[in-house]
């Protein structure tokens, strides 16, 4: 796997559009060919070389690149949007749309995102060593169609309307949330190690919450239905299964309805 | 004004009968002329296509529920949005897309003329505020008024003059074109929480059949001398088995003559006609009913359709017809629009997704195929998407290579995902017809020209016609056998004349034009009774007073009024 590092040198006076930061775009192409690529600051075009140094070659294919990034990029957005392989390591935090509709690959960022970051997530690993805004792994402004597949770990706080309109894929927030998390949830796992505020899994149809901590305020849509042990995320414990929303239309399977479930550890 | 002449170009011209000769055409002052001086620029169209501009007949382009789309949708306009070199200003949206995308991907597309098929009357403002920020393309708007109280009311009593009066009084209040249809009653009908299913069904309390009024407004229509005639969305749209219903919507036509000095020739115009030929009672053993609708189609002269073809994409589907909106909700799930326009008509939006994977998408892109493929006459079948219904108009290009090259829709039909279900419900695996560039300028320039009651200026390339003139890297000697050649070929008009100023060139807009604004204006007697009931309407009903209801000037500075006659009538 070929490293390609980029260093910035010049932070954007507004917000630098980094759709051509990831590995796919990368691909094939030398430090030099990387430089001259796109950016959208505003209405302006102008390069990355402009903004970051660049050392290092890409690999021929996506999965064969790495990209390192060093520096301030709290005023970059999308880096490793769309991502379908390969790896992208970012020292720094970093603005909105990082990480969104990626469908493979290994995205890290050691720091916090900002909002809008992993939406509509198809695939791959993406970790947050930090705090996540709002919007978290959720569906695009209007969309109805939030984050459907691979893996997304937080290991600090996250903001509210986390994983709106989720599918598939696995959710593991570290620490606490704001208000809405899973509103509109038709499949998928979140796993949440803190605590939530109010509103958890809002017109959910299916797929599960976990919650280790405790919720403000729970939605009147939920009935406790029994007790069970379960191993999550490493951790084995008794939680209480609340199936819900019962206030959201669900479809049925074999003639038996399917439920959403929200588990509360004891 | 400067002086072009258009050199050694294949000329494709349905007016004047040219098939592809070579063909010098010149222009001046915004016109196709005979000659023009030595001093003429040159433009060489050696191994090209030439072209009028096309016509759109029927697309969704401006006015509040388009609006309403783009609002409800920020997800429709999140990529692609990047601000392109040159004079153009941000693109934003797909299937609704902004009014300067919609002026310059038709102008891109060689279109210089959009009719906006559905204009609330009351809204008409918003319409024509839309209207005037689409830059190059001239544009006109359809009036809705199958479902209008005044309408019914007086046609529940036959009076036809009082209805070509208040016809006449609301095309001068909402610079409207002519007479739009949508579901008629219908509409009316899901105010009671009901539906007119078949042109037989009374609306509630007005009690009226959609039957009646179609009839009465197509004679009120041709009283009046319009330059276009009745523009019908049938009822029971999208719906297995409603072939029938469109068939005998259809039979209203017979006996109708047409009346007017534009040259039309229609007295029916139906829309979207792919909507409305299905066989089958449910999902499930859902058909083609292609065949039975063109037939009747190909042997009765006095109506013209248009194809509403399936694009396989995602859109937005936006329609005056408010229960099947409602109805498609219930369908897919996702998010709907509602709004009632007071005594007027309706609308609703919701976004669908026509998936290739889904056998009755793929039926469905067979059946508005099938119509074009089917159509005896092109100068009576018009090629749209009923934009954004169907798919975005944006995607013309790409509906020409499958009529255009069995080779092309054959690779698209075989490989959907269940081949063997749709070639079995449908007629298109059969159908080896290939339009050809002279059909094309039929079914896109001469013929909407003719219907729309434009052909004096538009569609053709005669002299005394508008220069609106698309030249496409097309040769036909060696017509692209490759779907997206000919896609981009017609995506990319290597010129494109607007009213003489090159507004396209080598796909890239370099002139906002001057568009204009068409609308009717139709003299009647006066009468007295019409304009009490308007008076009275208003006291009564209407949320706005009779003095904010109409279009001022200043919403349409660049108008373009045609004037009809009917005080003799």
């Amino acid at each position: 796997m070929e490293t390609v590092t980029l260093t910035v040198k010049q932070v954007p006076d507004l917000y630098l559009e980094c759709e051509n930061v990831n590995p796919d775009a990368f691909a094939g192409k030398t430090a030099e060919q990387i430089a001259k690529m796109g950016a959208y600051q505003g209405k302006e075009i102008s390069t990355l070389g402009e903004f970051f140094t660049i050392a290092g070659n890409a690999g021929a294919t996506a999965a064969d690149t790495k990209i390192v990034i060093n520096g301030d990029c709290t005023k970059m957005k999308y880096i490793g949007a769309k991502m379908t392989a390969g790896e992208v390591v970012v020292n720094s935090a970093c603005d909105m749309y990082t990480g969104s509709w990626m469908k493979g690959g290994k995205l890290t960022v050691n720091g916090d995102v900002h909002s809008f970051c992993a939406l509509a997530m198809a695939g791959g690993e993406f970790t947050i060593n930090g705090n996540a805004g709002n919007y978290l792994g959720a569906a695009y402004r209007g969309d109805w169609r939030g984050m459907s597949g691979g893996v997304l770990r937080v290991k600090g706080n996250a903001g509210s309307d986390v994983a709106s309109f989720m599918t598939g894929g696995t959710m593991i927030i570290d620490g606490d949330v704001d208000i809405h998390l899973g509103t509109h949830m038709e499949g998928g796992k979140i796993i949440l190690k803190g605590n939530a505020n109010r509103r958890v899994g809002g017109q959910l149809v299916k797929g599960e919450i976990y919650v280790f901590g405790k919720i403000n305020v729970m939605m009147p849509g939920y009935k406790p239905s029994g007790e069970v042990d379960l191993e999550v995320d490493g951790t084995k414990a008794t939680f209480i299964d609340y199936t819900g929303d019962l206030g959201e239309r669900h479809p049925k399977r074999k003639g038996a309805t399917v439920y959403g479930h929200l588990f509360m550890k004891k | 004004m400067s002086e072009y002449i258009i050199k050694n170009g294949h000329v494709f011209d349905p007016v004047q009968g040219i098939k592809g000769d070579k063909k010098d055409i010149a222009v001046k002052d915004g016109k196709i002329v005979e000659k023009v001086s030595s001093s003429a620029k040159v433009i060489d169209a050696k191994d090209k296509t030439v072209m009028a501009g096309a016509l759109e007949v029927h697309a969704h382009v401006a006015g509040p529920k388009v609006n309403a789309g783009r609002w409800y949708r920020p997800e429709d306009k999140h990529f692609d949005s990047h601000k392109k070199p040159g004079i153009t200003r941000i693109e934003g949206g797909k299937s609704i897309p902004t009014v300067f995308k919609t002026g310059y991907e038709y102008a891109r597309m060689g279109f210089t003329f959009a009719m906006e098929a559905a204009m609330p009357p009351l809204y008409a403002r918003h319409v024509h505020e839309e209207i005037h920020d689409t830059p190059i393309i001239d544009e006109a708007a359809l009036p809705v008024l199958g479902n209008n109280w005044f309408i019914m009311e007086y046609l529940k009593n036959n009076e036809v003059e009082n209805t070509a009066a208040y016809i006449s009084w609301l095309m001068r209040q909402t610079k409207g074109y002519g007479v739009k249809v949508v579901n008629p009653g219908g509409t009316e009908a899901w105010a009671w929480g009901l539906n007119c299913l078949t042109i037989h069904d009374p609306v509630p309390y007005f009690d009226i059949t959609p039957a009646e009024i179609m009839t009465g407004l197509m004679t009120a229509n041709e009283y009046l001398g319009l330059p276009h005639s009745m523009h019908v969305h049938q009822n029971d749209l999208g719906n297995p088995g409603n072939y029938k219903t469109t068939i005998e919507t259809l039979q209203l036509a017979e006996g109708v003559k047409p009346k007017n000095t534009f040259g039309r020739e229609q007295v029916m115009h139906s829309t979207h006609l792919q909507f409305h030929s299905y066989k089958g009672t449910n999902w499930g053993d859902f058909e083609s009913a292609a065949k039975e609708v063109m037939d009747y189609v190909n042997k009765q002269k006095n109506i013209t359709i248009d194809t509403g073809n399936v694009t396989l994409d995602e859109t937005t589907t936006m329609t005056a017809d408010g229960p099947f909106e409602h109805h498609l909700h219930g369908l897919n799930h996702l998010k709907w629009f509602n709004v009632d326009v007071e005594l007027e008509t309706a609308a609703g939006v919701v976004p669908y997704i026509y998936d290739p994977n889904i056998s009755v998408c793929a039926k469905q892109w067979c059946i508005g195929l099938e119509i074009a493929l089917m159509a005896k006459d092109p100068m009576r079948c018009f090629i749209t998407t009923d934009h954004p219904n169907a798919g975005p108009f944006t995607r013309y290009p790409r509906v020409y290579s499958w009529l255009m090259s069995k080779k092309v829709r054959d690779e698209r039909l075989n490989t959907f995902k269940n081949a063997d279900k749709v070639i079995g419900a449908t007629y298109l695996a059969n159908i080896d017809r290939e339009i050809t560039l002279y059909e094309l300028a039929q079914m896109t320039r001469a013929g909407p020209a003719k219907c729309l009651g434009l052909m004096k200026d538009y569609g053709g390339l005669k002299a005394g016609m508008n220069a609106d003139i698309a030249i496409y890297d097309i040769n036909p000697d060696k017509f692209p056998s490759d779907g997206p050649a000919i896609e981009k070929a017609f995506g990319n008009a290597a010129y494109l004349f607007k009213d003489g100023r090159i507004c396209v060139e080598g796909g890239k807009v370099v002139d906002m034009g001057q568009k204009k604004t068409f609308w009717v204006d139709a003299k009647v007697p006066e009468n007295k009774q019409v304009m009490h009931d308007v008076r009275e309407k208003f006291l009564r009903y209407y949320s706005v007073n009779e003095n904010n209801y109409p279009v001022p000037e200043s919403y349409a500075p660049h108008q373009h009024i045609i004037t009809v006659d009917a005080t003799k009538a």
